[in-house]
């Protein structure tokens, strides 16, 4: 594992460089909370069983960071380095892949948190959003569903054949998933359709394992979501794993 | 350090490297020459562990590159014909990135003033020039003290004073007792840096010796060059032992000759002759020479 420290920290240093990545991590999610906030407020609604409106939305936005790290800063960042021959600079030095690849999903899952964080700071400044899980059961499920949405990211860089058709992926893949997966709204405002479509997007399964936690249910309540976000991750990785490609 | 058995490798149906030998001797400037295509980056990347033979044997370091790559990376330095950084990685983090993946390091700061980098400290990788860009690259060849280090085209790119002060660092390199194996599609470069050149073209080794064995084995001739004044004629010089021939077209003269004495000779007999020249070159066989009398082809830039 030599080198992972310095090679986790360089890449937090080089994201907060990248205003976009910046900006989508960390600053879209709270801006989200004051615009649709603004539009929708907080007070409790029959529809959302007594919560507001922003109160549902925070481990929604959660997975919609989730969502636009794994799909489109994931494979948008590896497969442009893999073309500008980034990857193969690093594969010609004593660092061993596999260490490449944690620092990576390491540094991902902390600009996640980082971005998670700015979200409900803004969310209990605004309003005072609610919050009845245990932390530490949250924290585990968007660990847990961030690797499953990385491992599909990962899995974009390794067959997309170039920088520019993994980044259409990603927003091919993404775009329809922020509006219909509950991730951007919540899913009570879909018509029956709707969600029937939902149930065959991955980001869906982390928004309801992220919702059920954050108010209070067991992760045994949440096993099919567990079982596919798992199926998701151990598929995607093994494929990843099969195509990646330094150069 | 470096043994290559009949080695090959084959792209689909295109065969890169058509079973080639040599060794690289401890503490030379081994160069590879040869055209765009003639199999060299092929050759080094087989060597560094980066690509797999087909067949054949490389020994690296009295190892096996492919099947140890582990072991081999952290005793060589490799800087690649075409890679990149992160554009807004800076300089000075790209030397202690680098550094932390290996045990045994160079003195970070030590690197970034011999390679002239130290004012550049601070800068982005993305706003380097091509030249800082390729020394960058070096300073992260040697950051881990290499054994041998390899350069794939170290100079394409770069103007021919930044070209010659590369070869004054790769001079450098070697004092400090470093191997280095280096690819070049220039012929001067390999003729002035290397102490022996491989010359290679479609995959097979044409010659393989020291720049000067190679172009005394042309048995050439040397050539001056120069062009008379109006209404001069040029004395015969036929009659001296090292000329071989003249030629004339118009004002300018060619003359061809062997032996060290051979320009002196012609001038002296020119000066006795009170012929005022104008113009005067000498031209001698170089490796280019070499290239084109071994396959019949100039080589294709």
């Amino acid at each position: 594992m030599r080198g992972f420290r310095q090679l986790t920290l360089t890449n937090l240093r080089l994201y907060l460089r990248d205003p976009i990545t910046t900006f989508f991590t960390l600053a879209f999610p709270p801006l989200l909370i004051v615009l649709f906030g603004a539009i929708y407020g907080n007070d409790p609604l029959p529809l959302f069983g007594g919560y507001g409106s922003m109160d549902v939305s925070i481990p929604g936005y959660t997975a919609l960071i989730l969502g636009s790290v794994g799909f489109l800063t994931i494979p948008i960042t590896i497969s442009a380095y893999r073309e500008s021959g980034v990857l193969r600079r690093f594969q010609a030095t004593a660092l061993r892949p596999l260490t490449y690849i944690l620092a990576d999903v390491v540094t991902n899952l902390a600009m996640t948190f980082l971005g998670m964080v700015g979200l409900v700071a803004v969310g209990w400044l605004l309003y005072r959003v609610r919050f009845e899980g245990q932390v530490i059961g949250v924290v585990t499920a968007v660990a847990f569903g961030g690797l499953a949405m990385f491992a599909v990211g990962y899995l974009i860089a390794s067959l997309a054949p170039s920088a520019r058709a993994a980044q259409v992926i990603g927003l091919v893949v993404f775009y329809p998933m922020v509006f219909i997966s509950g991730a951007g709204m919540p899913l009570e405002l879909m018509p029956e359709t709707i969600r029937k479509v939902a149930d065959f997007l991955p980001l869906t399964y982390v928004v309801k394992l992220l919702r059920g936690l954050w108010f209070g249910d067991a992760w045994r309540d949440h096993l099919l979501e567990t079982a596919v976000l798992g199926g998701i991750l151990v598929v995607c990785t093994a494929v990843a794993a099969r195509f990646f490609r330094w150069e | 350090m470096i043994q290559v058995q009949n080695l090959t490798k084959s792209y689909g149906s295109v065969v890169a490297v058509g079973g080639i030998s040599f060794e690289v001797h401890e503490g030379e400037i081994f160069g590879m020459v040869g055209p765009n295509g003639a199999g060299k980056t092929t050759t080094i990347e087989c060597i560094e562990g980066l690509r797999r033979p087909d067949g054949g044997s490389v020994r690296l370091l009295e190892t096996d590159p492919w099947q140890k790559r582990q072991a081999i990376a952290s005793r060589i330095g490799i800087q690649l014909q075409e890679s990149a950084l992160p554009p807004r990685l800076r300089v000075a983090e790209a030397l202690d990135l680098f550094g932390s993946f290996y045990e045994h390091r160079a003195d970070a700061e030590e690197l970034l003033d011999t390679l002239g980098l130290t004012e550049k400290r601070s800068s982005a990788f993305g706003k380097l020039s091509g030249g800082q860009k390729q020394r960058l690259f070096i300073a992260l060849a040697l950051v881990n003290q290499p054994e041998v280090v390899f350069f794939d085209e170290l100079t394409t790119g770069l103007d021919p004073q930044a070209r010659r002060s590369m070869w004054d660092l790769v001079r450098q390199i070697r004092e400090r007792g470093c191997t280095v194996f280096l690819t070049t599609h220039f012929m001067e470069e390999a003729e002035r840096l290397c102490d022996r050149v491989l010359i290679i073209d479609r995959g097979q080794i044409v010659a393989l010796d020291t720049p000067e064995a190679l172009v005394r084995s042309l048995g050439a001739e040397k050539r001056l060059v120069f062009t008379l004044p109006e209404h001069q004629t040029c004395p015969p010089l036929l009659h001296l032992p090292q000329v071989q021939r003249v030629e004339q077209s118009g004002e300018r003269m060619v003359v061809y000759g062997h032996g060290e004495r051979f320009a002196g000779t012609v001038l002296d007999a020119l000066e006795d002759a009170g012929v005022h020249f104008l113009d005067l070159r000498t031209e001698q066989p170089n490796l280019e020479d070499v290239f084109i009398a071994l396959t019949g082809r100039e080589m294709r830039e």
